[in-house]
């Protein structure tokens, strides 16, 4: 059985919105509030990872369950659901 | 003076065509109002996701005989409430015919079922518009000067009508929007993530010991959250099983995991591979679960909006059964009947909309919320995700572990178990009082 994130969400169907990213994370108030490990471990797709200081968002593979908005610091991300007809689009659910 | 531009387009706008949007959209629509159900996922059901247990009883009194006509999965007949160590499991099996006849709770997969009661809600005369996310309440001034909604606006569209229905789900920004909703503290909040797997049917049927049509449904505790507090599930589907885990966020927080790790250990879990041997996953997907019951449920009507399902927090987990779906629909019906109400006086403030709060109290809703106000509470305690299922593990290894020296009487085994694990029996006895109290 697949085992990494990668491999199963690659059995999902996404219609990526390559004009507007959905998630946008506030660098500044990320890094004072240190909110990047939590971030990263609450994401159940791997959306968000850290790189030399700064976190890297693959809205691409939001799953769009919005736990990361309820756990973020207040201001630290914008977060909205993808456009219609864009994100995710289960078929079995 | 009206101008001709603030005409309302229609008498409702319910938005979000789940369970609770679906059944209020088909319930006004069937008392003649004119009525949307606007919904951001371009077929209804491609951006819901849940356990998949529905009890159906609600929908079989709005639908005689739906089960047999609605796309459900399996007929639950089989209820296992497991506690799993990383080496054992101890479980309570409770199986009856039954409860397949008359339908009791069924498994659904939602972008199968959730079409189906939209084209419900659509054959009694709502008009389905998808594929569009709305993006904020439209407000203009009332008659005492007070601000209310008016309608809603999804990019540069506007809609215009008395009543919104808010039954956007658990993020619900329509209910942030109007001030009706805080977000809820990480304790009542739990992030649920899912697998379906693709399994034969006939293999279904061996592995959970169940007949074709009727399936079984997993609680899990313990090893397959390690130790975090929230549980595991899994359900049998007609083709696939699917397999998740439900983490409290405050928890989740605190174990330092990520949410990833832990499925993927629950995935790996050697107590449940011979359920999953050999199946493929073939999606993946996750869902917040609002979790604090009658306790978080806060205001859910407004001047001009009511508020239905999970955005307004209606979930309940008492540990052996995880609903949403029912309330929603329950919570549906009473949105629309409300609504309906308020039309009819010609008062769709928060005051003419209070028929919606006092049916949701009077029905099965609100009442089982109460019934189980105190479960999330005591869902809290962290011995009940390790130490009891290895305590209850423990006694029952000594009860059937058989060699040449003399076996020991029941109660000096258990006393015995009870002495070599961390639970103190004061905790015990807390603990299980405080349950029989709470459940």
């Amino acid at each position: 059985m697949p085992l990494t994130v990668t491999e199963r969400l690659a059995a999902n169907r996404f219609e990526v919105d390559e004009e507007e990213p959905h998630i946008v994370v506030d660098q500044d108030l990320a890094r004072s509030t240190g909110a990047g490990p939590l971030l990263v471990a609450v994401c159940p797709a791997g959306v968000y990872s850290e790189r030399d200081d700064e976190i890297d968002v693959e809205y691409a593979a939001c799953l769009e369950c919005g736990t990361c908005l309820a756990v973020a610091p207040p201001g630290a991300l914008t977060w909205r659901y993808p456009r219609g007809g864009f994100g995710v689009s289960y078929r079995e659910g | 003076m009206v101008t001709p531009t603030n005409d309302p387009d229609f008498d409702v706008i319910v938005v979000g065509a789940g369970p609770a949007g679906a059944t209020a959209a088909h319930r006004l629509a069937s008392g003649g109002l004119s009525v949307v159900l606007i919904e951001r996922a371009e077929v209804p059901g491609a951006k819901n996701l849940s356990g998949g247990v529905l009890y159906a009883s609600v929908l079989e009194e709005l639908f005689p005989g739906f089960a047999d006509e609605a796309p459900i999965e399996r007929r639950i007949t089989r209820h296992v409430t497991t506690f799993l160590t990383a080496d054992s499991a101890v479980s309570l099996d409770y199986s009856s015919h039954t409860l397949g006849h008359p339908v009791n709770g069924v498994t659904v997969l939602r972008a199968r079922f959730d079409p189906w009661l939209v084209g419900k809600a659509e054959e009694a005369g709502a008009l389905l518009m998808p594929g569009i996310r709305v993006d904020s309440l439209l407000t203009q001034a009332g008659p005492d000067g007070r601000r209310q909604v008016a309608g809603v606006r999804a990019g540069d569209e506007e809609l215009r009508a008395p009543v919104v229905v808010a039954a956007d789900g658990v993020n619900s920004f329509l209910a942030r929007d109007a001030g009706l909703r805080r977000t809820p503290a990480p304790h009542h909040l739990a992030v649920g993530v899912k697998a379906v797997i693709r399994l034969d049917p006939g293999r279904i049927e061996d592995r959970f010991g169940v007949r074709p049509g009727e399936g079984a449904a997993h609680a899990i505790v313990g090893d397959c959250t390690q130790g975090i507090g929230g549980g595991g599930f899994l359900y049998t589907n007609q083709g696939s099983v699917s397999l998740g885990v439900v983490l409290r966020l405050d928890a989740l927080q605190a174990s330092g995991r990520s949410t990833s790790d832990v499925f993927e250990h629950c995935v790996r879990h050697p107590g449940l591979e011979p359920y999953l041997r050999d199946g493929e996953i073939i999606e993946y997907g996750a869902h917040l679960v609002a979790e604090g019951g009658y306790g978080m449920l806060g205001e859910i009507a407004g001047d001009g909006l009511v508020v239905a399902g999970e955005a307004a927090g209606l979930t309940i987990n008492n540990g052996f059964t995880v609903r949403g779906m029912d309330l929603a629909v329950g919570s549906g019906i009473a949105a629309a009947d409300g609504v309906a109400e308020a039309i009819g006086n010609g008062d769709v403030s928060a005051a003419g909309l209070a028929g919606y709060r006092r049916r949701l109290e009077e029905s099965f809703v609100l009442k089982d919320l109460r019934t189980y106000a105190r479960a999330p509470k005591w869902l809290e305690r962290d011995r009940l995700y390790g130490a009891y299922g290895e305590l209850s593990a423990d006694v029952l290894r000594r009860v059937f572990s058989v060699g040449t020296s003399p076996h020991r009487p029941l109660r000096a085994l258990a006393r015995a178990a009870l002495s070599d694990s961390r639970v103190r029996v004061r905790d015990l006895v807390s603990d299980g009082w405080s349950g029989v109290r709470a459940l």
